[in-house]
């Protein structure tokens, strides 16, 4: 049966795959308002709703030294009060609009995004361009807000996992931006005041360094409209402060002892920059070592056959700035050493041997087709995506080109890869009891 | 009430007029069942080049025998293995070959199988997951190891986490004699203990195209999904009729209980206050809808009570709400919860949450509050609508907790017909303190709240408790791989 099975296989998948590349369904259309704001479109009246996301490039490494966690902060705040409509006044208007509305900071763009019924969109936009413009930062929710991220601060204060993850942004990105906390400290946010925001409001939110993307019940016209309510009055250029790039810390080890059931294990390998040519030869690697589509040499070696752990993976983390590949688990804290020794013969064949033509078409055909199944499930999954091609830069027929761009990665670009990045010392760091069999 | 064989229903949907009249077209869902009794739900959404395929089986972690806790979630690890016909690995090779993507997770009521992929590999999934619906290969081989995997699952979801180990005694507690005390993946003791007969068995006497649901959404017609079905999961023969799922029932409550952790990784205390209340499967006419629309109003967002007066105008809270999941098979529990913020104690936090519960039930809630927990309802409704994942989440739990597609047709209608009496109705009728289960994380050198105070309140830490339906997810629970686009 497997035998007789295994060619009708290959010719369905292959038909798939075919039409899974280019998600032909979706056309974006790109709109440029009379003001000048960009967005990408994919109109889609099946739903009667409109999905917007949109990002600010900047994000969290523009907090200020000693103000870490402003961003944080500026983002909580977009849609606790604007314009003429207190804090309380302000989320009812959202409500009652059919609107869902949210805000948060990353390390490299503030991101924004609201899902409305068709036909409440112009109240809806209208609640957007007061956030988006004039955010009040009144006391009392600014008070409210700052405790409750001290709480959550407080909260992780002994939770050995928070901790761990500090260390280990500390250890890895050394004085880069990327290494201070997100959601600042204590310290930090006692100074933030709410003038803080107002100017970091005045710098950050311009139309240059704006990106959006819109799905839904809405034409090109229509938008350029909307863009401009919104977006248009904002000033064209950021006060962004420059971000050097950052390289990864490696070849450290690092054990933070703590008695718990469990030891958690990371490491951490050069990663590779999104515009590399390289990238999609590091990304199809690090899919066969420890990637979440298939059965994963990870998964095979540490789950699979000895039961080591419930979760291995492996994953390549590409940012603004610096890349880094990392692996990571939890297994019980007397198999820490011997997980740890077998996740780096693993990594050590990879190195050496690079995968074999098998894994590489196995993998090309997952990544293939995975673009769509991940990214084309829902309106707000389309706009997030539409965001993320224009701040990668990857063009508007990348949809159509990724397939081509995959297929041409040659298993040597892929051994030669793998050689590069896993040769590298990793940084290790090793949570759990204290054992004998550490890194 | 068996739906008549092979007749479909064709059911519009959805007819809301109302306020939102325009946005609720009427969406089109397809219901039938084989001749061999597995039901079909099909829900066409063309606007993408995905259809996501699941297999729902009416058996759960409530539905374990005595004394192997844990076997359900352990039988769906398994059935990643082999079977007759394929090696283990092979299924999962196939859908991750056109870039799909695949898990299963078990709750207390059912064990659910999925798959997203694009259409053209619908059928091929339909037939891997109908052969390993009677054709699975258990061996001591295959067990022990996976057995290890289990174990580290449950030390990674459980032991790792103070919230977690106290959310298991909360519902030990509440629950004192229907199954729903034991938490889905196993107490630690028994799951070292199954072995390859008692999943063999829960196997054979669950895993039946007759104890099955199939739930097809995306881009299909839905006539082609009825030929394939009949193809697939047609061809395998009934299995013998299922016994009904009658769990042992909860006796009177009558005591005020509480439970109290402190651990030092606990940096800020919590609390949570809980109670057995009925589900949309046992409660009388509207009493669901009614303890439904009571947590939205209570305590379900930033318009609630509960988030505008303890953290918003007093300030005390740094998080607090009210949690109420209504598709069980069997009695369900409602629950309030708060920590603190600033200089606050839990105890104020704790009074605080009392005294808003104490309002409703003395003075009811206002029909323009009511309304809008209403609209925001049926709102979500229709953002469902947006992903056709989400609409098969929604059928699948419904159809396998003793509801029908007719009943989620219906459901924004009977959330419309509550009336503020109905809501303060449920609220005196269920949330007596007398008869609560109090939860308290602390911090180690904390005061516990349960020795110190006479009468009990309760609580879990944070937003999503664990309820009986909490799903524990399936094998493969890797960090997510972002390709940055």
């Amino acid at each position: 049966m497997r035998a007789i099975l295994k060619p009708i296989l290959l010719i369905v998948l292959f038909a798939a795959a075919a039409a899974a590349g280019p998600a032909g369904a979706v056309t974006i259309q790109e709109v440029v308002s009379p003001k000048g704001v960009r967005a990408w479109l994919v109109e889609d009246r099946s739903v009667p709703l409109v999905s917007m996301r949109f990002a600010f490039k900047g994000g969290s490494t523009q907090d200020p030294e000693s103000k870490e966690g402003l961003a944080t902060l500026m983002s909580s705040m977009f849609d606790e009060g604007a314009g003429a409509l207190s804090s309380e006044a302000f989320q009812m208007a959202v409500d009652e609009a059919g609107a869902e509305m949210g805000f948060s900071a990353g390390p490299d763009a503030i991101h924004g995004g609201i899902r409305t019924l068709a036909e409440t969109r112009e109240k809806s936009f209208d609640l957007l361009r007061l956030a988006v413009n004039e955010p009040r930062f009144d006391a009392e929710p600014f008070e409210r807000i700052r405790g409750q991220i001290l709480a959550g601060l407080a909260a992780q204060a002994n939770d050995p996992e928070a901790q761990a993850q500090r260390r280990w942004d500390e250890a890895l990105w050394g004085d880069h931006p990327y290494a201070r906390p997100e959601i600042g400290t204590e310290a930090s946010l006692a100074r933030i005041s709410p003038a803080d925001l107002q100017s970091f409001h005045a710098g950050q939110l311009a139309r240059s360094n704006l990106i959006v993307g819109v799905v839904g019940a809405i034409d090109a016209e229509t938008l350029k409209g909307e863009l401009d309510r919104i977006f248009g009055d904002l000033p064209e250029k950021p006060e962004l402060r420059p971000v050097g790039p950052a390289e990864p810390q490696l070849g450290q080890e690092l054990r933070v002892a703590y008695d718990l059931p469990q030891a958690t294990l990371r490491l951490a390998y050069p990663g590779v920059s999104r515009d590399d040519p390289d990238f999609f030869a590091a990304h199809l690697m690090v899919e066969i070592l420890g990637g979440d589509g298939m059965a994963s040499r990870l998964f095979t070696e540490v789950r699979e056959k000895r039961g080591l752990s419930y979760g291995v993976g492996a994953s390549l983390s590409t940012r603004e700035h610096g890349d880094v590949l990392q692996i990571g688990t939890a297994t019980s804290a007397d198999k820490a050493g011997e997980t740890l020794a077998l996740i780096k013969d693993v990594v050590r064949r990879m190195a050496e041997e690079g995968p074999t033509a098998e894994e590489l078409d196995a993998v090309k055909r997952f990544v293939t087709g995975a673009f769509a199944i991940n990214n084309l499930g829902s309106s707000s999954g389309v706009a997030a995506t539409l965001v993320d091609l224009q701040m990668q830069e990857l063009g508007r027929d990348y949809m159509e080109r990724r397939a081509a761009i995959i297929d041409a990665v040659t298993l040597e670009d892929v051994k030669r890869v793998a050689r590069e990045l896993l040769t590298a010392q990793p940084t290790v760091m090793v949570v759990g009891p204290e054992t004998k069999a550490g890194p | 009430m068996p739906l008549s064989k092979l007749m479909p229903l064709l059911l519009a949907v959805l007819a809301w007029s109302w306020s939102l009249s325009a946005a609720a077209r009427a969406q089109e869902v397809e219901n039938f069942v084989l001749d061999n009794g597995m039901e079909v739900v099909v829900i066409p959404d063309r606007r993408a080049p995905v259809v996501t395929h699941m297999v729902w089986y009416k058996a759960g972690s409530a539905d374990e025998p005595v004394g192997q806790s844990g076997i359900a979630h352990f039988l769906e690890h398994l059935l990643f293995k082999g079977t007759r016909n394929h090696a283990a690995g092979e299924f999962g090779a196939a859908v991750s070959a056109i870039g799909g993507n695949e898990n299963a997770f078990t709750t207390a009521d059912q064990t659910a199988y999925h798959q997203t992929v694009s259409p053209d590999a619908l059928e091929t999934v339909m037939r891997f997951e109908a052969d390993r619906m009677r054709n699975l290969v258990l061996t001591d081989e295959v067990i022990a190891p996976e057995r290890d995997v289990i174990l580290e699952e449950r030390r990674s979801r459980i032991e790792n986490s103070p919230d977690a180990l106290l959310a298991e005694e909360v519902q030990a507690t509440l629950f004192q004699h229907h199954p729903y005390r034991i938490p889905v993946i196993g107490w630690m003791h028994e799951m070292k203990e199954l072995d390859l007969k008692d999943a063999q068995s829960f196997y054979d006497s669950f895993y039946a195209p007759n104890n099955a649901v199939l739930v097809v959404a995306g881009d299909v017609d839905a006539q082609a999904v009825r030929a394939l079905a009949r193809r697939t999961y047609g061809a395998i023969p009934r299995g013998p009729d299922l016994p009904p799922r009658d769990r042992p029932e909860e006796p009177e409550q009558n005591t005020a209980r509480s439970v109290s952790l402190s651990d030092p990784r606990v940096g800020v205390p919590s609390f949570s206050r809980n109670w057995v209340v009925p589900s949309y499967t046992t409660a009388e006419s509207g009493e669901a809808e009614a303890l439904d629309l009571l947590s939205e109003v209570l305590g379900g967002g930033l318009q609630s009570r509960i988030h505008r007066e303890l953290v918003v105008k007093q300030g005390i809270a740094a998080s607090a709400g009210a949690y109420f999941e209504g598709t069980t098979l069997d009695d369900t529990s409602f629950s309030v919860y708060g920590a603190p913020r600033g200089k606050a104690t839990l105890e104020q936090v704790e009074k605080a949450v009392d005294a808003e519960i104490r309002k409703i039930q003395r003075d009811g809630v206002t029909s323009e509050e009511l309304e809008r927990a209403k609209t925001r309802f049926v709102r979500a409704m229709i953002f469902a609508r947006d992903s056709a994942s989400g609409l098969a989440n929604i059928y699948g739990s419904t159809l396998t907790t003793g509801g029908t597609v007719a009943d989620v047709a219906a459901w924004p209608d009977r959330i419309r017909a509550v009336t503020p009496e109905q809501v303060r109705a449920v609220a005196q009728k269920y949330l007596d303190p007398e008869r609560s289960v109090s939860a308290y994380l602390l911090p180690p050198d904390a005061e516990d709240p349960s020795e110190a105070q006479a009468a009990p309140q309760a609580a879990v830490p944070e937003p999503p408790m664990p309820t009986p339906a909490a799903p524990v997810d399936g094998p493969a629970d890797m960090p997510a791989v972002n390709e940055g686009q």
